[in-house]
């Protein structure tokens, strides 16, 4: 049976409170060592404390900055390569050994190739990112061509859209908008990990910024900055979804 | 004129050579309503995507009496599914077939506002696909034909996905437009009633490979009845011959 609208906010909102008092509890009833788990009242304190020495600023800079260069290249290689690869079988016939054996390698795997490649560097992290988003658009995008309706295809050449980039823009891309976006969206979530994976080796930033914090044992520095990964994407995803539902209007 | 010559069209397989089309020959006077039926499978569609340039004849040709002219398409198609863009607005559907000819964006508009006005839909130009009926999406079909003013207009069983109400009334429809406008149509169908109610002259595909197996002219003078009695006799003659024995003229 449905519960009642108030009555599930209520349980909403009662999860939450519980959580934030247990978690306030355990260290000031002493038993677990503040140090190993800063309570959630004194994290305020500390967030405007990294706010206004400007290093909270740099770091966020320093992330985003990764994130969005990673993210664009990676998505518009993927989404590329995924849509040429979908409308040419040559292609796809070529590309299906290689694609085989590169795919099940995580992202993560690439970083002692980074390293060695472009040193410690935003470089290192870019080309981490770049690799963690690739395959997911790739693929995405290429299901996405592959899936669209031949009907349309013949529609567009019956009506003298019949050169490989007509039929693209005309009917391609526009039927493959919804997967592909799909893609990218899971491509937003894979790249903010790889940042933070990226950082954690010494890359400036928000991950390296923890790193510090937390061999200070700094750790509300370290909530602070966790905190601070979970808003910027939840305002990444969001904007996303905006952005998304514009371009897909004509679903409604 | 549209001129058919020995229009061949057979394909090649592991099995061998498999002969879909032979030796059709047809010429369609200007402004001329002509049916193609036959039994399902035999080739109809086959015949119309050949004469659209969507599928190379093995041999034979198509020729028009009527130069190239600039902002027209020579061949139109209806489909027996709607086939409307989604992603488009009605309007938007209406000038696909517009676009890529050189036509600016103010002339593409008055052209498809024209072809919608003509099969009664202008109000509905800035609906998205999915807010239409089945019948009205196939109206915006027509439109979308009609728009780049075909030489002739072909029509691959435009209404036998409708329910019986809506497909008379878009019969009459059809009618209307065709004597208003002039257009030159091609319409194939399985149903001889409605090939014998709307053309003025019905051709018979079959065997395999098909071929023309007879041509009626129906002299019925329009507005035709739906009971006409020489109709009727015309529709039973052609079904005689289809089934390939002489039976009593039951289940028109």
């Amino acid at each position: 049976m449905a519960r009642p609208r108030a009555l599930r906010l209520s349980l909403s909102l009662l999860g939450v409170v519980l959580f934030f008092a247990v978690w306030e509890a355990l260290p000031r009833l002493g038993l677990v060592k503040s140090m190993l788990l800063p309570a959630p009242s004194g994290i305020p304190a500390t967030f405007w404390q990294e706010v206004s020495s400007g290093a909270w600023g740099e770091a966020v800079l320093q992330s985003l900055r990764h994130y969005v260069s990673g993210l664009v290249l990676g998505s518009a290689l993927g989404v590329a390569l995924g849509v040429a690869t979908g409308m040419s079988r040559t292609l796809e016939d070529m590309t299906n050994w290689i694609v085989r054996l590169l795919r099940p390698i995580p992202g993560l795997a690439w970083v002692p190739f980074a390293i060695i490649w472009f040193g410690v560097s935003p470089t290192a992290a870019n080309f981490i990112i770049i690799v963690g988003v690739f395959w997911i658009n790739y693929f995405s995008a290429l299901s996405a061509v592959q899936a669209v309706d031949r009907d349309l295809i013949e529609l567009a050449n019956a009506f003298g859209h019949r050169s490989p980039l007509a039929r693209l823009f005309k009917v391609i891309l526009p039927a493959s908008v919804q997967p592909i976006m799909a893609g990218l969206r899971t491509g937003l979530g894979q790249a903010w990990m790889a940042v933070v994976a990226a950082e954690l080796f010494g890359v400036a930033g928000l991950g390296q910024r923890m790193m510090q914090a937390s061999s200070l044992l700094a750790t509300d520095i370290v909530v602070v900055y966790m905190i601070t990964m979970a808003l910027l994407y939840g305002v990444v995803d969001a904007g996303f979804v905006a952005l998304r539902d514009r371009l897909l209007a004509w679903k409604a | 004129m549209i001129s058919i010559k020995d229009l061949t069209l057979s394909f090649d397989s592991d099995r061998g050579r498999t002969i879909v089309l032979k030796e059709f020959h047809l010429d369609i006077a200007d402004g001329e309503f002509i049916a193609v039926v036959g039994a399902s499978g035999v080739g109809k569609s086959t015949l119309l995507r050949v004469i659209a340039g969507l599928v190379k004849p093995t041999s034979g040709t198509v020729t028009r009496d009527n130069p190239e002219t600039p902002g027209r398409r020579p061949y139109a198609l209806v489909f027996q599914d709607a086939r409307l863009l989604p992603w488009r607005r009605v309007v938007k559907n209406v000038e696909f077939g517009l676009e890529g000819l050189g036509l600016d964006k103010q002339t593409r508009r008055r052209r498809a506002l024209d072809a919608l006005e003509l099969v009664g839909l202008a109000d509905k130009a800035d609906r998205w696909p999915h807010q239409l009926s089945g019948g009205q999406r196939q109206r915006v079909a027509i439109a979308r034909a009609l728009a780049v003013d075909p030489d002739l207009l072909m029509m691959d069983e435009p209404f036998g996905a409708l329910d019986a109400i809506t497909r008379q009334g878009l019969q009459d429809e059809l009618v209307d437009l065709w004597q208003r406008t002039g257009k030159t149509i091609l319409f194939v169908t399985h149903d001889i009633d409605e090939a014998v109610y709307l053309a003025d002259r019905v051709i018979l595909l079959a065997g395999s490979p098909a071929g023309v197996r007879s041509t009626d002219r129906v002299a019925t003078p329009r507005p035709r009845q739906r009971d006409d009695a020489t109709a009727r006799h015309t529709a039973n003659a052609i079904r005689d011959r289809l089934s390939g024995t002489v039976v009593d003229g039951e289940g028109i």
